[in-house]
């Protein structure tokens, strides 16, 4: 058994826990030795401790899924979906959210110091998998002694966490809500995410991951990098009616490559205030994670084997339909499986014209749906049991 | 805890056709109203199928297995029989492929409950003679432009269908436009003019491989004639 300890930290606002000796190996066959979650918890725990819910962030997400960010000084990035009265109710349920490993909101990542070391990790990091970050969380709820979730929840990389879960814990895990997510990263998907790392790469204060040494930050490479990503996450529609050809701060062209128009002012501004709070290393390692993500191929067979396992978990399953990074066909590639073979399965697809984001946007049917099937399936099972 | 009593006459209709503990799938089952009834009522494992958004997000939000779908290109995703019984309530005539749809229901089910407005009521007929154009009646209120009933069939024809297809009718209840509710088969008025709703619960009938003395036709087990 490893040596856990479970701290607050005031500064940052969110909760740590430490694992020493918890020789955690990873999917790529690396071990880490000692390792440490930053995680926030909203609500309380019942007696029964049959109310919690883990919020899995995307990408760039963090543990501040609602409440006050320190880093960014705004609110929590799902600050309209969990709290009190809000659609995942914190009066009613216990909510967990950690930062993933290789994250850079204060887990261990490529940003962390390395064990009983001065030195940063920088790009000694081991790879680290979705299955990684399930498994550093399984550890954090043993630690935090909770047995089995209400439900799992998340988006984008948040929605393979999600399935990751109920692939690997199926009996630790009532419930999952996924949306905006696929079995596996398609290629298009990987493409953009090359783009992004090679723009990092490429930018010469990277030193092959070595920036912090020599006093850098490879700002514009990170900040290309978001501005592409941010782009997938729009849709056409979106961008045309927020933005279409309007100039910025001007009233005609300038003949040159000043940011004429208002869009290019837009992802400029996004690029610049990410690297503000976002490590690169860490960028590079967590969209390698999602790259990898692959079970297109097992997803059936593992299924059958949990379900001789009488398990039970109900799924729900969301998309939109502007989404064109996880669109509706992939996540319906997973509802299709659980059909097929007699599941516990809900699917909705939301018209939205926001694309990928609209998950963290404002969508009253995302709202409405997530806040009935938390409400309605809690109470059918705690009904049994 | 009391039953769940249903808004819709054929509602109580279609749960009576059905044993306790069943596994249903109910096709074009809107906000879900019908198998939370079934689920309740008959501890049934239910699962549905709905078009709008609109009315999946409700069912879902009900704590319902509900897929927001097109049953004409979603049901293949089911097993063969996966479920005891599937329910198309009201929607035969709205599909493109009916008879396709039809095979679907018997292939996913073990039995299939299908409800349908009869078209050769005699008031839609009386309508058809007098009048000379296309009928709207309380159960069939659109007009022809934008009816969402693109196969208009009657009782007569079903059945036909049903022994062209090798479908057993296991059971088959009429409705009256008053609501009356009758036995097709034991009905001494014609059924196909009397019959404003029918509701047929369906299967396939367990033949015994039988060989033909003539041809290399053989009767199988759950399907019509195979080579």
């Amino acid at each position: 058994m490893s040596n856990i300890e479970l701290i607050n930290d005031k500064n940052l606002d969110c909760s740590f826990a430490i694992f020493k000796d918890a020789n955690l190996t990873l999917a790529s066959g690396s071990i880490l030795k000692n390792f440490k979650l930053a995680y926030k918890t909203f609500g309380s725990l019942n007696k029964n401790k049959s109310n919690a819910i883990l919020v899995c962030h995307a990408l760039t997400g963090d543990q501040y899924v609602s409440g006050h960010n320190p880093i960014t000084g705004k609110d929590g990035w799902w600050s309209r979906m969990v709290g009190p009265n809000k659609p995942i109710d914190t009066n009613r349920f216990f909510v967990i959210c950690s930062n993933v490993l290789g994250g850079c909101a204060g887990s261990t990542g490529p940003k962390e110091t390395k064990e009983n070391e001065q030195n940063i990790y920088g790009r000694d990091f081991p790879s680290v998998t979705i299955k990684d970050m399930v498994s550093a969380q399984v550890k954090l709820l043993d630690a935090l002694k909770i047995p089995q979730l209400f439900s799992v929840v998340g988006g984008s990389m948040g929605a393979m966490q999600a399935l990751q879960w109920s692939i690997d814990f199926p009996n630790r895990v009532q419930s999952i809500i996924h949306i905006a997510g696929a079995l596996k990263h398609s290629a298009q998907n990987i493409a953009f995410h090359e783009v992004g790392r090679q723009a990092i790469m490429n930018d010469p204060n990277w030193h092959k991951g070595n920036y912090t040494e020599n006093n850098a930050i490879p700002e514009r490479g990170l900040s290309v990098a978001r501005m592409i990503a941010h782009i997938t996450y729009l849709s056409e529609d979106a961008m045309h009616r927020k933005f279409g050809r309007k100039l910025q701060s001007r009233d005609i062209i300038s003949f040159g490559f000043d940011a004429d128009f208002q869009i290019e002012s837009y992802l400029r501004y996004q690029g610049r205030s990410f690297v503000e709070r976002f490590d690169a290393n860490s960028y590079l390692y967590l969209t390698r994670a999602m790259d990898y993500f692959d079970h297109s191929e097992s997803y059936r067979k593992t299924l059958e084997f949990v379900n001789n396992q009488k398990n039970n978990i109900k799924y729900l399953v969301i998309s939109f339909t502007s989404d064109w990074l996880f669109p509706t066909k992939e996540n319906k590639e997973i509802v299709e499986i659980l059909n097929s073979l007699s599941r516990n399965v809900s699917f909705l697809e939301i018209d939205t014209d926001k694309g990928h984001d609209s998950f963290l946007l404002d969508e009253p049917e995302l709202d409405y749906v997530i806040k009935g099937f938390f409400n309605s399936n809690y109470g059918k099972i705690n009904e049994q049991s | 805890m009391n039953n769940l009593r249903s808004i819709r006459k054929d509602w109580d209709l279609i749960e009576s056709l059905i044993k306790d503990n069943s596994r249903i799938l109910d096709i074009g089952c809107g906000e879900g109203d019908l198998i939370q009834q079934l689920e309740k009522n008959l501890t049934a494992k239910v699962h549905g199928i709905e078009k709008s958004g609109e009315l999946a997000l409700k069912g879902i939000a009900k704590g319902l297995n509900v897929t927001h779908g097109d049953a004409e290109k979603d049901l293949l995703q089911y097993s063969n029989h996966s479920f005891d019984y599937v329910i198309l309530s009201q929607t035969l005539q709205a599909m493109i492929e009916p008879k396709k749809i039809l095979k679907e229901l018997l292939r996913i089910g073990s039995k299939a409950i299908v409800s349908f407005p009869n078209f050769g009521h005699w008031k839609i007929r009386l309508q058809l003679l007098f009048n000379g154009k296309m009928p709207i009646t309380e159960g069939l209120p659109y007009s022809w432009y934008d009816t969402p009933n693109i196969h208009f069939f009657t009782l007569k024809d079903f059945q036909n269908l049903c022994s062209e297809m090798n479908i057993v009718i296991e059971n088959s209840i009429g409705l009256t436009n008053t609501g009356k509710q009758f036995s097709i088969n034991g009905s001494l008025l014609p059924a196909n003019i009397i019959t404003n709703e029918a509701i047929f619960l369906l299967s396939y009938r367990d033949f015994e491989p039988i060989k033909l003395k003539s041809t290399n036709k053989i009767f199988n087990k759950n399907s019509a004639i195979v080579n």
